[in-house]
């Protein structure tokens, strides 16, 4: 072997081990990572727990961590819990996809006919900046106490993120991809479909993300207020008759369920987003 | 100092006594008085000119971006008439679709005009190896060099294989070397067929290498201020030719008109 390639393949070897050792110290560091955060998470609920035992605190206000486990424990065991989830879901899921198709249809049509977005414009930030939970109690007394008025409200939320998204999305498309495309040949139809409506994803992901924590506030919020099942519901039956332990175990399962709605957010995000460069720590 | 296009070449791009002007705030800005030009069939036109002369401004209106004010420009004895995809037109700025892969890029202008997708993806692949990207097809713009992403703009706008290319300081973004590379490249393909181009740039060494005539623009408004044909033989370098007596000369000549152009531009 020439003693070029000698040195070429100690060259690959010498940067292949350092790649190596890169890898190595990234996982080490992950691993670190994650053990400080169980180191908080243990320190949290430690001294919640210490400070009940000990009687600084009155766990009939605060509850504890043991209580809440051994509460879940049971709720999950008798299958109690599975109803009330299911029919939050099911209404945030509900609200979430009408509230998403809506949004987005709204919001390209408002993008694509300048008039309409201009008569319709105060409407939309009137809307829009009112409290839409403030609207709870007027869908109860016309829906009524059940799964509608919840997904009414969850849908009342998400619209607007959507319309909002969708439209800053359609109306920030590079004026050069616009420029390109028709000097390419592309035609009005061809420019929504092929390009403004593409370049918009990254915008209506971001307020599908959004859009998904807010469908579950809507539905909790509806559940909150009257209702005969749901977390929310399960949260206020708990307060009211002084169950704090109660309480913590549905906001622990509502908080659970929000983070994994987003990681799978995230997860499709990644998926159909490909082609965006990488941003660390996203 | 004006030269006429050979008469052996039938006239590909006629400027007819053009003018442009712009509406910017409410003031009529003019950018481009009276320009008259003949491009011929197969022949290379460099523009230079000082920055705001109405380069760009040329060239978005022969594309049929837009109408001139006064004037009119003809394409083969047909007067433009809003975007003509036969025309290829390229920026300085890449414009590639981000969410497209190099192929799909490429492959996009035939996809526009509904060529079916074996078709279209085999020429892409083709223009892909031409521009040297062979292996870089399923390359996202993002993950690709600038003057990677400049060699698959060039092999998008030659997809619809336009007969004229206008090209608005198509390496103008590029670092020195790159820029060398891929004018270089760019010089060779079109030795191959010999479209009708219109090439747009700052760069007076890059006019000359490449150009069979370099038309020298005025500060703003502008208008043709020399128009001097390029005797210097084909197939060109980029690199070889630059240093030679015959080169020297036509570049002393066209800088002292430029430079008086962008002096008085500021």
């Amino acid at each position: 072997m020439p003693p070029v390639s000698v040195a070429a393949a100690a060259e690959t070897g010498a940067v292949e081990a350092r790649e190596r050792h890169r890898k190595l110290a990234r996982r080490q560091e992950q691993l670190r990572t994650t053990l400080w955060r169980l180191g908080v998470l243990v320190a949290f609920a430690g001294a919640w727990e210490g400070a009940t035992r000990g009687g600084l605190i009155n766990p009939f206000w605060v509850s504890g961590p043991s209580l809440i486990v051994a509460d879940l424990w049971k709720a999950f065991t008798s299958g109690s819990v599975f109803l009330h989830i299911g029919v939050t879901l099911y209404e945030a899921f509900l609200g979430f996809v009408t509230g998403a198709v809506a949004g987005i249809l709204s919001g390209f049509a408002l993008a694509r006919w300048d008039r309409l977005s201009r008569v319709l414009d105060p409407y939309v930030t009137a809307l829009n900046s009112l409290p839409r939970v403030a609207l709870a109690p007027l869908f109860i007394l016309w829906f009524g106490i059940g799964v509608t008025s919840k997904v009414i409200l969850a849908f009342s939320l998400v619209v607007f993120i959507l319309l909002v998204n969708t439209y800053a999305g359609a109306k920030n498309v590079d004026q050069d991809l616009i420029i390109i495309s028709r000097l390419l040949g592309a035609n009005r139809r061809q420019l929504t479909v092929k390009v403004i409506l593409p370049s918009s994803i990254p915008w209506i992901f971001a307020g599908l993300r959004l859009g998904l924590a807010y469908a579950l506030i809507g539905a909790v919020v509806g559940e909150v207020i009257v209702a005969q099942a749901g977390l929310g519901f399960l949260i206020s039956h708990s307060a009211g008759v002084f169950n704090t332990t109660g309480v913590f175990s549905a906001l622990i399962i509502l908080m659970v369920i929000a983070m994994l709605l987003n990681e799978l957010m995230k997860a499709t995000e990644r998926k159909l987003l490909r082609w965006r460069p990488q941003i660390p720590g996203i | 100092m004006l030269s006429t296009p050979p008469a052996a070449f039938s006239r590909k791009i006629v400027v007819e006594s053009l003018s442009h002007a712009f509406d910017i705030d409410g003031r009529s800005v003019p950018v481009l008085t009276d320009v008259s030009l003949e491009v011929a069939q197969g022949e290379f036109l460099a523009i230079v000119g000082p920055s705001g002369c109405g380069k760009s401004t040329l060239l978005n209106i022969v594309s049929g971006l837009f109408p001139p004010t006064t004037g009119r420009v003809t394409v083969d004895g047909v007067p433009v008439e809003g975007i003509n995809p036969r025309i290829g037109y390229m920026f300085a700025r890449d414009a590639l679709l981000p969410w497209r892969t190099s192929l799909a890029n490429v492959a996009f202008g035939p996809e526009l005009a509904g060529e079916p997708a074996d078709r279209r993806e085999a020429r892409a692949r083709d223009l892909l190896r031409l521009t040297g990207l062979a292996g870089f097809e399923g390359s996202y713009p993002s993950q690709l060099s600038q003057g990677m992403r400049q060699r698959v703009s060039l092999a998008r706008t030659l997809a619809r294989n336009p007969d004229i290319l206008l090209m608005d300081e198509p390496f103008g973004a590029l670092d020195a070397q790159t820029k060398l590379v891929l004018e270089e490249e760019f010089l060779r393909i079109w030795e191959r067929d010999r479209k009708t181009v219109i090439f747009v740039t700052h760069d007076l060494f890059e006019a000359i290498a490449m150009a069979d005539r370099v038309a020298v623009f005025s500060a703003r408004p502008g208008r043709i201020k020399s128009l001097v044909a390029l005797d210097l033989p084909r197939p060109r370098s980029v690199t070889a030719g630059r240093f030679g007596p015959r080169f020297q000369d036509l570049y002393d000549r066209l800088w002292d008109d430029l430079r008086y152009e962008v002096v008085a531009a500021g």
